[in-house]
């Protein structure tokens, strides 16, 4: 019977000291609240800033929209102020097609680069992600090699290399490809280029990193059971690696529908896309308040894109992979 | 009669000069830069056998069944199965499929899509593949998992889709690569009875790759014991563990005993063995070894009697003192430290529960074994 009383008080060892407990609870709230005040911060108050100028009017003052909401004038003063506020900007969205063509010009644009990325990069991230794992990290890093270079002045380097007299128009021409030299430049096809340069590793990484945790034995096993390696690569590796083709063309297509340097630079006074129409908007008309409408709609046409790929993530976790 | 081992066997194609190969490596070897993984190696398997690699990782087994599944070919000497030179064939053309070791189930397809992937490819007509799959499904005992996901399965589901997909076209040789290394140890046991059972029910021939030597013996008709690329031996289950033709062969299967020594002299129907200190063995199946050669005398430690007084008709008998006991139930195992300083190790089964002659550490006994209880080794 002692026996028993002995080995049985360990058992009830005492719980961990309570104020260990409540740091520990406090260090883990911590960590989560310092991304949550740099949305606020950073994202959310700017974002409301932005929302209440696209409901102001222009006017020419410092800062040049009215009605300017501020206390000086009382509670009284704040709200009359208030009442001002209104969705005119969003309604002359809608009457100028300007606006409507820049959107659609935009996101077809974004859907096509995009698409054109993605036939780029994959075989890129499938070469790497079969590579000996020797070689895989400077792989790596060539592909994220470019960032060590300012964005801008790779963009304008395909000036350069476009123009009608440029590096590439040089080279067909003295290897009697062509006799008159092509217009790349200020056209559309420039902008896809464009595109398709500056946002290839972010088509590269994701798929690279889906494809490189694929189990290789899966290829080996459709080829056992008689299928051909072009087969086993549509039937097996390319569903597999679809949450990355996903994050892939997310990652290019968000930014490529709001993109402002590569239209400008490369696509000339000739091509429409929302983020020269946004910049035009804001410097040369001075018109806070429609630019603000502007980009207010375009967060909104870029949070549906994001939803849908918060959702694949979702999924793709619930599935344990 | 006298058998080797314990089993009478019916099926004995190796045994017979005129059976006709199935799968042939024909001086094979396979070389991966300066490493030599399989070196020039000859091997013959039969129609309808559970054939055993074993060896040690690194030993050239897993390439050995690559190179029989097309997804490594060798950099020389031939390969044939059924006839046929497999050379250039690739792995989607080949009348083999493999069971993986990592099971390599499509984790984007549910249980009977998987098991129907390969019957696909065949391009077998819909309502088949239904009634192969049904089929297979109930072969396993998976019926009502067939839509699941395998990440929705537990490990031993898992392995028996993989079983079910890589039997359910058939194939002339099924491959298996570690089939049952992911399995905990009593699910392994019951599994490879499975297996046994499945290979008759189905008539194929099984090729299995393991570095377990419990489950190569308890499943294969022959065993290919594997070293540096090379094989050591190629024997039943029961030829591999008593008549082991190598030291290494001795040492890689269970537990044994080794004396060095010498062949002192060859009589009529025995073999006088003079140990490195003098003792001497006599054994009636020494064979080969010229007299005054140098050679190892193995024995099995439950081929050993240990006794307080030596045994008044032991042929064989080496006294020494108890070194370690160890009661195990089912048996004990001791470890005699002979009187010239080599430790035996013997084991005697607790036929019954009391003994009459116990044994306790630092007492001194007497081990010995029948002429017939060992082999010589002469490499």
């Amino acid at each position: 019977m002692t026996n028993i009383a002995v080995t049985a008080a360990p058992l009830s060892a005492p719980p961990a000291a309570l104020p260990a407990r409540l740091a520990k609870g406090f260090v883990n709230r911590l960590v989560i609240i310092i991304p949550y005040l740099w949305l606020l911060f950073f994202f959310l108050i700017p974002f409301i800033i932005v929302f209440k100028i696209s409901l102001s009017q222009t006017a020419i003052s410092m800062p040049p929209y009215t009605p300017v909401l501020d206390f000086s004038d009382g509670i009284s003063g704040f709200l009359a102020g208030f009442r001002e506020l209104n969705f005119d900007n969003y309604t002359w969205l809608t009457q100028d097609a300007l606006y409507f063509n820049a959107y659609v010009t935009s996101l077809i644009i974004a859907a096509i680069s995009t698409m054109l990325t993605l036939i780029v990069g994959y075989p890129i991230a499938y070469g790497m992600a079969r590579a000996p794992a020797t070689i895989r990290p400077t792989l790596l890093m060539l592909v994220i090699l470019p960032f060590w270079t300012s964005f801008l002045i790779r963009v304008y380097a395909w000036i350069g290399i476009l123009k009608p007299e440029g590096l590439l128009n040089q080279l067909l021409m003295s290897l009697h490809i062509i006799s008159q030299p092509l217009v790349i430049l200020n056209t559309y096809t420039a902008i896809f280029i464009g595109i398709v340069y500056s946002y290839l590793p972010f088509m590269v990484l994701p798929l690279y990193s889906s494809l490189e945790k694929m189990d290789y034995s899966l290829v080996e096993a459709a080829e056992d059971l008689g299928c051909p390696p072009i087969g086993a690569f549509w039937k097996i590796t390319f569903p597999l690696s679809l949450p990355g083709v996903v994050a892939g063309c997310l990652l290019v297509f968000i930014p490529a529908v709001g993109e402002f340097v590569i239209p400008d630079l490369l696509g000339g006074s000739q091509t429409l896309m929302i983020g020269k129409t946004l910049w035009n908007e804001f410097f040369s008309n001075r018109d806070w308040p429609v630019s603000s409408a502007v980009a207010v709609i375009l967060l909104l046409v870029l949070t549906i894109p994001i939803m849908f790929f918060q959702q694949a993530q979702a999924k793709a976790q619930e599935q344990g992979r | 009669m006298k058998s080797l081992g314990s089993i009478r066997r019916d099926f004995a194609p190796w045994n017979d000069p005129n059976a006709k190969p199935y799968i042939q490596f024909d001086k094979v070897t396979k070389k991966f830069g300066d490493f030599t993984a399989v070196n020039n190696l000859s091997l013959t398997i039969f129609e309808r056998e559970f054939f055993a690699l074993l060896g040690a990782s690194g030993c050239g087994k897993s390439t050995l069944l690559r190179m029989l599944a097309g997804f490594e070919e060798p950099t020389a000497g031939r390969i044939l199965l059924d006839g046929q030179d497999l050379r250039g064939i690739p792995p989607y053309k080949r009348p083999v499929n493999m069971m993986f070791q990592s099971y390599a189930l499509f984790p984007h397809m549910t249980v009977e899509k998987n098991i129907a992937f390969g019957l696909k490819q065949e391009r077998m007509p819909g309502s088949d593949i239904e009634k192969r799959v049904a089929e297979m499904l109930k072969l396993v005992k998976l019926e009502q998992f067939a839509k699941r996901k395998p990440h929705q399965l537990s490990g031993g589901q898992r392995q028996r889709v993989a079983l079910a997909r890589s039997v359910a076209k058939r194939p002339k040789v099924l491959l298996l690569d570690e089939p049952l290394g992911a399995l905990d140890k009593k699910l392994r046991e019951e599994t490879q009875f499975e297996l046994m059972d499945l290979q008759q029910e189905l008539g194929l021939t099984f090729v299995v790759v393991t570095h377990d030597q419990e489950e190569a013996m308890t499943m294969a008709d022959r065993i290919a014991i594997m070293d540096k690329g090379e094989v050591m031996q190629v024997a039943t289950p029961a030829e591999i563990y008593e008549a082991p033709t190598s030291r290494f062969v001795a040492h890689f299967v269970g537990n044994v005993n080794m004396f060095e020594g010498k062949v002192a002299e060859h009589t009529a129907n025995a073999t006088r063995i003079t140990g490195a200190t003098g003792a001497e063995i006599v054994v009636d199946n020494g064979g080969k070894a010229a007299a005054g050669s140098d050679i190892v005398f193995a024995i099995r430690p439950e081929k050993i009697k240990v006794s307080s007084k030596k045994p008044a008709d032991a042929v064989n008998a080496l006294e020494g003192e108890v070194y370690d006991v160890a009661y195990l139930g089912d048996m004990t195992v001791y470890h005699i430290k002979l009187d010239d300083g080599q430790i035996v190790r013997a084991s005697a089964l607790n036929a019954s529960r009391v003994t009459e002659d116990p044994l306790t550490w630092n007492d001194r006994a007497w081990v010995s074994f029948r002429p017939d209880a060992g082999v010589v080794l002469t490499r």
